[in-house]
């Protein structure tokens, strides 16, 4: 199957003077697992709501499986998990997990979907008494046990523990190997590379970038190298070896680095003097800043960042 | 189980969205896929309601409470305020549109606490049809004011009040049709208002309602407040109770009023519905 799940053009939503998704370009297609990775605002919420029908997009489109987002929900193609929500009480879990199913025209048996979660040993349990993570769990339930063929989740592990990740992403597996679509939002670039087949990475309501998640990973640099360098040329350090970006913090510059070895190299060689060297992996929120550095918040569409030119088109 | 075969064809689409429209109309017709779907959604609601148990006896208990209060120290007044009506008997009848009316719009609050923990947005998510949402909610608010009928109609024959079966029926019919601008009210407020402002806004609507309605004393046959009695559903809601007690005939004017007023307040609940889809 190589039939498109879904495809958004162009789309764009604001909310008031803020402008959450700026134009974006996006087709999935069946069968894949997608990351929509990015940091807090970037934008991600704003548009799964408009691919799952909840927002409106102020302009632009959103086909899923060539379709309306609405037709496609209310033909029971879409399970999702949403970013925020409580369960309703006064049910048990298996009541809960029933009631969802019953709204679905070819559900999972609801023991499998509880089954699928880690849940049937608390079946019997009312809503209102669970703990986070268990509550993290029956929303997962609800979300698969519709077996719609494109599972939407946004953020899905925030509230879950370590355990809970864990066994979270091996059903995310088995539901992939059943041939499902998946799109699920994060802010871990660890999820995206272990568990998508591709990643499209947003900022600032923007896709900075478009590929699969170790060309992300390669790309947002895995290390940067801090060194105190008072008075460094800092176009002569970006032109290092293996240097993808320089930034300078008082006296220190901090180098991001796609090949931090070569870096570390020619750096010594061609400044003596650097000194105080760190070396660490780039935490995510720094990449991301990193990635989006030259394209300003308010940037007219069209002046995309080049990181988004070297990925444009990946994975269509 | 039909569902079966849906799944198997690769654009299983086409042939769901039209059951929206098939279980309106063929509730008796057959366990279509929809029409079940439907079904469990309500039962399912009904059962979430009957649980609830604070909400459940005090939905209940207040207007029966109220009841006794009021009714019954005038337990052998035959003729309130010179209307020749047995006092109980008003009380009665006014406390079940009080209780009805609460009732009712009760289930507004209930959806707002829904939409505040973002489950509403998940059911969106669904191929829940707004109909078949929107007559869960109703068939909810019914069965509550239905309990509140039978719970003080116990209570108004305990204390006295005797009808001939007929009556009772009549009233009771009257009554369940005077309280659909009610159900319409109560999820127009339910997807416009939040958990913490719904309560008060309930509370006072009601008294409000209850008072230039006639719940607590009969309305005066002429004046301002009789005028703008005339006009509100409350008031007819407890004509409901007065007509089936040889009172007032139960004229055109009631059911114009009636009408209006559920035209009005389902376009309103139609519209909080379809502009509720952001995030709480």
């Amino acid at each position: 199957m190589s039939a498109t799940a879904i495809e958004v053009s162009q789309l764009r939503k604001s909310y008031g003077p803020v402008q959450a998704v700026r134009g974006i370009d996006v087709a999935i297609d069946a069968g894949e697992t997608v990351a929509l990775l990015g940091p807090n605002g970037a934008g991600k919420s704003t548009t799964i709501d408009m691919i799952l029908g909840l927002a409106e997009p102020d302009g632009g489109t959103v086909s899923v499986f060539g379709g309306t987002p609405s037709a496609a929900v209310d033909s029971g193609a879409v399970g999702a998990m949403l970013q925020t929500g409580a369960l309703i009480r006064d049910l048990t879990v298996g009541e809960l997990v029933a009631m969802v199913a019953s709204l679905y025209p070819a559900p999972l048996a609801v023991a499998e979907a509880l089954e699928l979660t880690g849940l049937s040993e608390i079946a019997a349990q009312r809503t209102q008494k669970l703990s986070g993570g268990q509550t993290q769990r029956v929303r997962f339930a609800v979300a698969l046990v519709s077996d719609a063929r494109l599972l939407v989740l946004d953020e899905p592990t925030v509230a879950m523990d370590v355990e809970g990740r864990r066994s979270f992403w091996t059903t995310m597996r088995e539901l992939a190997a059943r041939g499902k679509t998946i799109l699920f939002a994060t802010h871990y670039l660890e999820e995206a590379d272990a568990y998508a087949d591709r990643a499209v990475l947003m900022a600032h309501g923007r896709v900075v970038a478009d590929g699969p998640p170790t060309e992300i990973r390669a790309m947002v640099g895995t290390r940067t190298i801090r060194a105190t360098l008072p008075g460094a040329d800092l176009d002569a350090l970006a032109g290092l070896p293996g240097v993808s970006g320089v930034e300078r913090r008082g006296e220190a510059v901090v180098l991001s680095c796609a090949d931090s070895d070569a870096a570390i190299r020619a750096l010594l060689v061609a400044y003596p003097d650097a000194r105080d060297l760190e070396i660490a992996a780039a935490g995510l929120e720094e990449a991301f800043l990193q990635l989006t550095a030259d394209a300003p918040p308010d940037a007219a569409p069209g002046t995309e960042p080049a990181a988004a030119a070297a990925f444009g088109g990946g994975g269509r | 189980m039909d569902g079966e075969g849906d799944s198997d064809t690769p654009d299983g689409e086409g042939e769901v969205p039209d059951s929206e429209d098939d279980c309106d109309t063929s509730d008796g017709q057959g366990p279509t896929g929809a029409a079940m779907s439907a079904f469990a959604y309500t039962r399912f609601e009904l059962l979430r309601t009957l649980r609830n148990r604070r909400f459940f006896i005090l939905s209940l208990g207040f207007p029966l409470v109220l009841f006794f209060l009021i009714a019954g120290p005038q337990r052998n007044n035959h003729n309130l305020a010179g209307t020749g009506i047995y006092a109980p008997l008003y009380y009665m009848v006014g406390m079940v549109s009080f209780g009805t009316m609460s009732g009712m719009l009760s289930s507004g609050a209930r959806i707002s606490a829904e939409r505040a923990v973002g489950w509403n947005r998940q059911l969106r998510i669904s191929p829940l049809s707004t109909r078949a949402y929107l007559r869960a909610k109703v068939l909810t608010a019914y069965m509550m004011a239905l309990l509140t009928i039978l719970v003080l109609y116990a209570s108004g024959a305990a204390l006295g009040v005797s009808l001939p079966a007929g009556e009772w029926l009549h009233m009771t019919v009257l009554i369940l049709i005077c309280l659909i601008p009610f159900a319409a009210l109560g999820i127009a407020v339910g997807h416009t208002l939040t958990p913490d402002s719904i309560g008060p806004a309930v509370g006072g609507g009601v008294a409000l309602l209850a008072f230039l309605g006639g719940t607590w004393f009969p309305i005066p046959s002429h004046g301002f407040l009789h005028d703008v009695g005339q006009i509100l559903p409350s008031y007819w809601l407890v004509q409901a109770g007065h007509v089936a007690l040889g009172g007032h005939a139960w004229p055109a004017e009631a059911w114009i009023v009636i009408a209006v007023w559920t035209a009005v307040f389902a376009v309103l609940a139609r519209y909080a519905y379809r502009h509720d889809t952001g995030r709480v």
